[in-house]
C-alpha cells in the first residue's frame, strides 16, 4: 500500500489529527467526550474489518457479534472482579477464537455468499446473547459494568475513558501498521491486490485469508472490550445485524483497504447523525440520503476522494488548509 | 490527508456546542425511543407531551413561562441513549422525560441522579426503583404493583391451580416473565408451560398447540397488541380451552378491533388505557385522535400525565427547584380536583414507585366491561 | 398427529408470504448481481401507496390497488433502477450493498414520518375465515396466500422458460457478455426483471399487510427471512425461492414446537449456514461458476 510511505505531508497531517484528538476533547462538554469515545471504540472495530474485507476480500456481515463477544467478557468478568486487563485479553482471544472457526466456511466459499453465511450467524450469536440467561443476563443486559483503574488512576471520568480508548486505537494502529510491514503483512497486500498472483507466488492465501478474517474478528473483540465499560451496560440488541451494517459502512465509506478509512468512516457514521440532528424527526432520513449520495459519487469512499484530489493537484500542497 | 484535518478540526469544533444561555422558556429534555424497534411506544410518548406542552403554554405556561421540550431520539439502543441522554444534561434541563424502555431507563437513572435531576421513566421494570436514587420516578405502573394484583385474582377469583404463560421475549416482555413466574411460585399456582415468543411473530399455531398439550387453567399473555392479536386468532381457531387472561396491552381496544370475535371472554387487569372506564381518559383519547389520527397507547397517556404532574407540583413549590420538586414527589398524591391534566388519582411512593387504581376487565361482544376495581395499594 | 399436520400446514401458509418476497430477490440476484438489503423494505412499502391512496385521494380498495401497483413499479422497480442500481453497479459488489442498506433505512423512516410508527390496519382481499380440513384448521386468508404465491411463481417459471422474452432475460442472466453478442437488448431484459420485482413485492405486501398490518418496521424481520428462504431455496432458481420459502416457514414452527421457543428463528439460520458450506447452490439451485 503506497498510503505507508511516509511522505511528510502525511506525517504532518497525522500530528495535526492526533493533537486534534488530544485536545479538542478538553473543550467538550461530557456529551461530545462520549461520541468521540464511541467513534474510537467503534474506529477501532471497523479497522479490524477493514484488513477481513479490504485485505482479504471477505465480506463479512458478523462483525457486530465478535464485538458483542469482546463486551459481553469484559462486562461478565470484570462484574465479577476481574482486573480490566485481563478482561480485555480473555476478550481479544475469545473473539479471534471464533473468528478463526467461523473463517472456515471463508475458505469454502467467498463473497456475496460468506456475506450470507456471516449474517446468520450473526442473528444466531444475538440468539444465544438472548436465551442464555444464567450467562448472559438474557434481554435486560448486564448493569454497572465497571471503567477500569489504570496504574491507581480512574478512568471514570469522561475525559479519562476517552483517552484510553484513544491510546487504544494509536495502539492498535500502531501493531497493524508494523504487522502490515512484516513479511506477513505483505502477503496480506499481496492477497489484496491479486489473490491469484499471490498464489502463484508461494503465498498460502488459505492460512493468510483465515488470518485475516481472525485477526480482523479479534479486533472487534477488542473494540468491544472498550465498548462495555465506555457505555457500562451491555444487551442483545446493541450487537445486531445494525451494528454489522453500520461497521461495514464505515469500511466502506471510509474507503475500503485503505489503512486510515474506517476512522474516516466512523466520524461518518458516529458524528453525521449526530449533527443532522437539528432536522429532528428527519435526521436519519437525511442521513440515509448523504450515504447513498456519497456511494454514487465516490464508491472508493472518502479516502478515495482525498487520493483523487491529491492525484489532481499533487504540487498545490500549500492550498489545502493546515 | 490535510482535508482530514481540517474536516477533524471541524468537527471537533462542531462537538463544543455553546454554554446554555439564560433563556425565558423551562426547559424540559425528553429522551425517547423516536426510531428503532421502540419507536411506536416513543412517538406516543412524545406526541402527548408536545399536546400537553402546548395546552400548557396556551393557558400561559408554568409560573408564567412557557415550557420547552426537545426530543432526543435514542434510536432504542442502549449505547446511544446514554449518549443522549448525557447531551440532554449538557443542556441542563429542569426535568429529564423517558425513556420508556426499562433497559434504557437502567442504563441512563446514574446519569440523573449525579446532575441531581427529576427523571421520569416510563420503565415497568422491578429494578428502577430499587437503585436508591431519589431523582427516578415511574409513571408505568410497575410489574411489583400489577402483577400480584392479577395473579390474586387468578387465584382468588378464578380458582386457577395451573398456569402457562406466553411472553415476548424484549424488554417489555421479559419484565411481564419475571414477575408473573415470582409471584405465580409464592401463590401456589403450578406453572406448567412458559413459551417465549418474538415480537412481529405471525404463525402462533405451534404455541397453541403446546399450550393445548400443557392443559393449563389459564394463559396468561404478556406480549404487545398486534401479537396479542394474532395469538387470540390462533387459540380461537384451534379451540384453545383454557381461560385466557393479560396485562393492560391484551385488552387494549387495538387488539379487540384486530382480533374481533376472538377477544371476545379474555380477562384482564387493566391500568392505563386508552379503554380505561375514566371519563378524564376518555376525553384525553378524543383529544389525541383528532389531532395525530390514531387511538394514543398507554405510554402516551403517561406522557400526557407527566407533563401535567410537572405543571402541578411546579406551581406548587412556586419555584424552578429541582431537589426541592424531587423531595416533594415523593408521597406525593394529586388528585384530579388538584390537577384535571392528572386524569386520574396518582400517588408516588418514597422510592419514586408509581400508585394508581386499576380494572379487572372481560371483553364481552367486543367491549371491555369493567368486572372489578381494585383500588391504589396504598390509601 | 394432528399437531404435527397442523404445524406443517400453518409453516406453510407462513412460508408462501417468505416465498414471495424471496422470489423477487433471486430474480435480482440473477439478473443483475444486485443483493438488495432493502427487499424487506420493498414489501413494506407499497401497502403504504395503497393506504395513501384511500385516504388522499379517497380512491376505493380496488383502485388504490391498481394505484399502489403502478407506483411500486415505477419507485421500486424503474427508479431503483436508473437511480441507484445503475449508477452504482458498474462500481462492483460493495457500494451497491451499502447504498441498499442505507435505501432500507431511508424508506423505513420516511414511512414512519409521513405515517406514522404505529401499525395501521389494511384492508383484506380474503377474510380470514376458518376452513376445518380433518384435523387442520386453516384461515380461508392463509389458503388464499398459499395459492397466490404459488401461482405467482408457477407463472413467473413459465414466462421465464416458455416465452421469448423470459427466455431472453434468462439467457441474459446466465451469460451477458454472450447475450450482448447475440444483439439482445441486454438492459431492456434487466429493467424488466427490475419491475417484475417491483410486481412481486407488491403482490407480497397486498397479501401479507392484512396480518402483518401496515407498520413501518415490517421490514426487518421479514428482509431477514425472505433472505434465508432465498438462499435456502437456492439463490440462483425462483422456483428455489418458493421451497426456501416453505421450508422456513416450517422449520421455524417445527422448532418452536418441538425444540425450543426461545430458538425458533435459529433452526432456519443453521440450515442456511449448512446449505452454503455442503450445498452452496442450495436446495434447488444450479452450481454457480467461481470467478476465482
Amino acid at each position: 500500500m503506497n498510503g505507508l510511505g511516509a511522505s511528510r505531508n502525511r506525517i504532518v497531517a497525522m500530528a495535526v489529527v492526533a493533537a486534534v484528538l488530544i485536545v479538542v476533547p478538553l473543550l467538550l462538554k461530557p456529551y461530545g467526550i462520549y461520541l468521540l469515545s464511541m467513534w474510537a471504540v467503534l474506529s477501532i472495530a471497523a479497522v479490524g474489518l477493514n484488513l477481513t474485507l479490504g485485505f482479504a476480500g471477505q465480506v463479512s456481515l458478523a462483525q457486530a457479534s465478535f464485538v458483542g463477544i469482546g463486551a459481553y467478557s469484559v462486562a461478565l468478568l470484570t462484574t465479577q472482579g476481574w482486573p480490566f486487563g485481563l478482561a480485555l485479553i480473555v476478550a481479544a482471544v475469545l473473539a479471534f477464537a471464533v473468528g478463526w472457526l467461523l473463517g472456515y466456511p471463508a475458505l469454502r466459499v467467498q463473497g456475496h455468499y460468506l456475506a450470507f453465511v456471516t449474517l446468520a450467524f450473526g442473528t444466531l450469536v444475538f440468539l444465544v446473547f438472548r436465551n442464555e440467561e444464567w450467562l448472559t443476563g438474557g434481554i435486560a443486559g448486564i448493569n454497572r459494568i465497571p471503567r477500569p483503574s489504570l496504574l491507581g488512576l480512574s478512568t471514570k471520568p469522561p475525559l479519562a475513558f476517552y483517552y484510553l480508548c484513544l491510546v487504544a486505537l494509536a495502539i492498535v494502529l500502531v501493531l497493524l501498521a508494523a504487522l502490515l510491514r512484516s513479511p506477513w503483512g505483505r502477503a496480506f497486500v499481496a492477497l489484496r491486490e491479486n489473490p491469484i498472483r499471490a498464489m502463484s507466488l508461494g503465498v498460502d492465501t488459505r492460512a493468510y485469508t483465515l488470518l485475516a478474517f481472525a485477526i480482523g474478528a479479534g479486533l472487534g473483540g477488542v473494540a468491544g472490550a472498550f465498548y462495555a465499560p465506555l457505555v457500562q451496560f451491555v444487551d442483545p440488541g446493541s450487537f445486531t445485524l445494525l451494528l454489522s451494517f453500520n461497521l461495514l459502512l464505515m469500511v466502506v465509506v471510509g474507503g475500503i483497504g485503505f489503512f486510515f478509512g474506517p476512522l474516516i468512516g466512523a466520524v461518518v457514521a458516529v458524528l453525521l447523525p449526530e449533527w443532522l440532528r437539528f432536522t429532528e424527526g428527519l435526521y436519519l432520513i437525511l442521513y440515509a440520503v448523504l450515504v447513498i449520495v456519497l456511494m454514487a459519487f465516490c464508491p472508493s469512499g472518502l479516502s478515495g476522494l482525498v487520493e483523487r484530489f491529491r492525484r489532481v493537484a499533487p504540487a498545490t500542497s500549500g492550498e489545502a488548509q493546515p | 490527508m490535510k482535508k482530514v484535518a481540517a474536516v477533524s478540526i471541524a468537527m471537533g469544533l462542531a462537538c463544543v456546542g455553546f454554554a446554555a444561555q439564560a433563556a425565558d422558556p423551562i426547559k424540559l429534555a425528553d429522551v425517547c425511543e423516536l426510531s428503532g424497534g421502540g419507536a411506536p411506544v416513543g412517538n406516543n410518548w412524545k406526541n402527548a407531551i408536545d399536546m400537553a406542552v402546548a395546552e400548557i403554554n396556551a393557558a400561559g405556561g408554568v409560573l408564567g413561562r412557557p415550557l420547552e421540550v426537545t426530543h432526543l431520539d435514542t434510536q432504542t439502543n442502549p449505547g446511544v441513549s446514554r449518549g443522549v441522554m448525557q447531551k440532554a444534561l449538557d443542556d441542563d434541563p429542569y426535568i429529564v422525560l423517558g425513556p420508556i424502555y426499562s433497559s434504557a431507563t437502567m442504563v441512563d437513572l446514574a446519569l440523573t441522579q449525579q446532575a441531581k435531576v427529576p427523571e421520569f421513566t416510563g420503565g415497568a421494570a422491578a429494578g428502577i426503583t430499587k437503585q436508591d436514587d431519589p431523582y427516578i420516578f415511574r409513571m408505568a405502573l410497575g410489574q411489583t404493583a400489577t402483577i400480584p394484583k392479577v395473579v390474586n385474582y387468578l387465584k382468588d377469583k378464578m380458582n386457577v391451580k395451573t398456569a402457562a404463560l406466553v411472553w415476548v421475549n424484549d424488554d417489555y416482555g421479559k419484565d411481564g416473565r419475571d414477575a408473573f413466574t415470582e409471584e405465580a411460585k409464592a401463590k401456589g399456582i403450578q406453572l406448567v408451560s412458559t413459551i417465549s415468543t418474538e415480537a412481529a411473530q405471525v404463525d402462533f399455531s405451534a404455541d397453541v398447540i403446546k399450550l393445548k398439550d400443557a392443559k393449563p387453567d389459564v394463559v396468561f399473555v404478556y406480549t404487545h397488541e398486534e401479537e396479542s392479536a394474532r395469538f387470540l386468532k390462533e387459540a380461537r381457531k384451534e379451540n384453545l380451552q383454557a381461560a385466557i387472561f393479560g396485562d393492560t396491552t391484551l385488552l387494549d381496544p387495538k387488539v379487540i378491533a384486530l382480533a374481533g370475535d376472538a377477544a371476545n371472554g379474555i380477562r384482564g387487569h387493566l391500568s392505563l388505557s386508552a379503554g380505561a372506564p375514566v371519563d378524564a381518559i376518555q376525553d384525553f383519547v378524543k383529544k389525541f385522535q383528532a389531532k395525530y389520527n390514531y387511538v394514543p397507547d398507554h405510554n402516551a397517556i403517561q406522557g400526557y400525565m407527566t407533563i401535567y404532574t410537572i405543571k402541578y407540583l411546579t406551581t406548587k413549590i412556586g419555584k424552578l427547584d429541582r431537589e426541592a420538586f424531587a423531595k416533594a414527589m415523593h408521597g406525593l398524591t394529586i388528585t384530579p380536583k388538584d390537577e384535571p391534566g392528572i386524569l386520574m388519582e396518582t400517588s408516588w411512593d418514597n422510592t419514586g414507585d408509581i400508585d394508581r387504581a386499576s380494572f379487572i376487565a372481560e371483553i364481552d361482544d367486543g367491549k371491555q366491561k369493567i368486572v372489578e376495581t381494585l383500588p391504589k395499594l396504598h390509601h | 398427529m394432528a399437531g404435527l399436520l397442523q404445524l406443517l400446514s400453518s409453516g406453510l401458509a407462513t412460508g408462501a408470504i417468505y416465498a414471495l418476497a424471496a422470489t423477487g430477490f433471486t430474480l435480482l440476484w440473477q439478473a443483475s448481481a444486485t443483493v438488495n438489503f432493502a427487499q424487506g423494505e420493498f414489501v413494506m412499502l407499497p401497502a403504504f401507496f395503497v393506504l395513501a391512496s384511500m385516504q388522499l385521494l379517497g380512491l376505493s380498495f380496488g383502485w388504490s390497488i391498481v394505484v399502489g401497483v403502478a407506483l411500486s413499479i415505477v419507485v421500486l422497480g424503474l427508479l431503483f433502477k436508473r437511480l441507484l442500481v445503475d449508477p452504482l453497479s458498474r462500481y462492483g459488489f460493495m457500494p451497491l450493498v451499502i447504498a441498499t442498506i442505507a435505501l432500507g433505512l431511508f424508506i423505513k423512516e420516511a414511512v414512519k414520518t409521513s405515517f406514522s410508527a404505529e401499525a395501521l390496519p389494511f384492508p383484506a382481499l380474503v377474510p380470514p375465515i376458518p376452513v376445518h380440513m380433518g384435523d387442520v384448521t386453516l384461515s380461508l386468508q392463509d389458503i388464499s396466500i398459499f395459492v397466490f404465491a404459488v401461482i405467482a411463481v408457477a407463472a413467473l417459471q413459465l414466462f421465464l422458460t416458455r416465452t421469448r422474452t423470459g427466455r431472453t432475460m434468462q439467457a441474459t442472466a446466465q451469460n451477458r457478455a454472450l447475450a450482448v453478442i447475440l444483439g439482445v437488448p441486454v438492459s431492456r431484459m434487466i429493467l424488466y426483471t427490475f419491475l417484475l420485482n417491483a410486481a412481486l413485492v407488491s403482490l407480497a405486501s397486498i397479501l401479507v399487510s392484512p396480518i402483518y398490518l401496515a407498520k413501518f418496521s415490517n421490514g426487518e424481520s421479514l428482509g431477514l427471512i425472505a433472505f434465508t428462504a432465498a438462499i435456502v431455496g437456492g439463490f440462483n432458481q425462483v422456483r428455489g425461492a418458493i421451497l426456501g420459502g416453505f421450508v422456513v416457514g416450517i422449520a421455524d414452527n417445527l422448532t418452536a414446537a418441538y425444540i425450543s421457543t426461545e430458538y425458533r428463528s435459529a433452526l432456519p439460520l443453521v440450515l442456511l449456514i449448512a446449505i452454503i458450506l455442503f450445498r452452496p447452490q442450495g436446495l434447488l439451485g444450479r452450481s454457480e461458476e467461481r470467478t476465482v
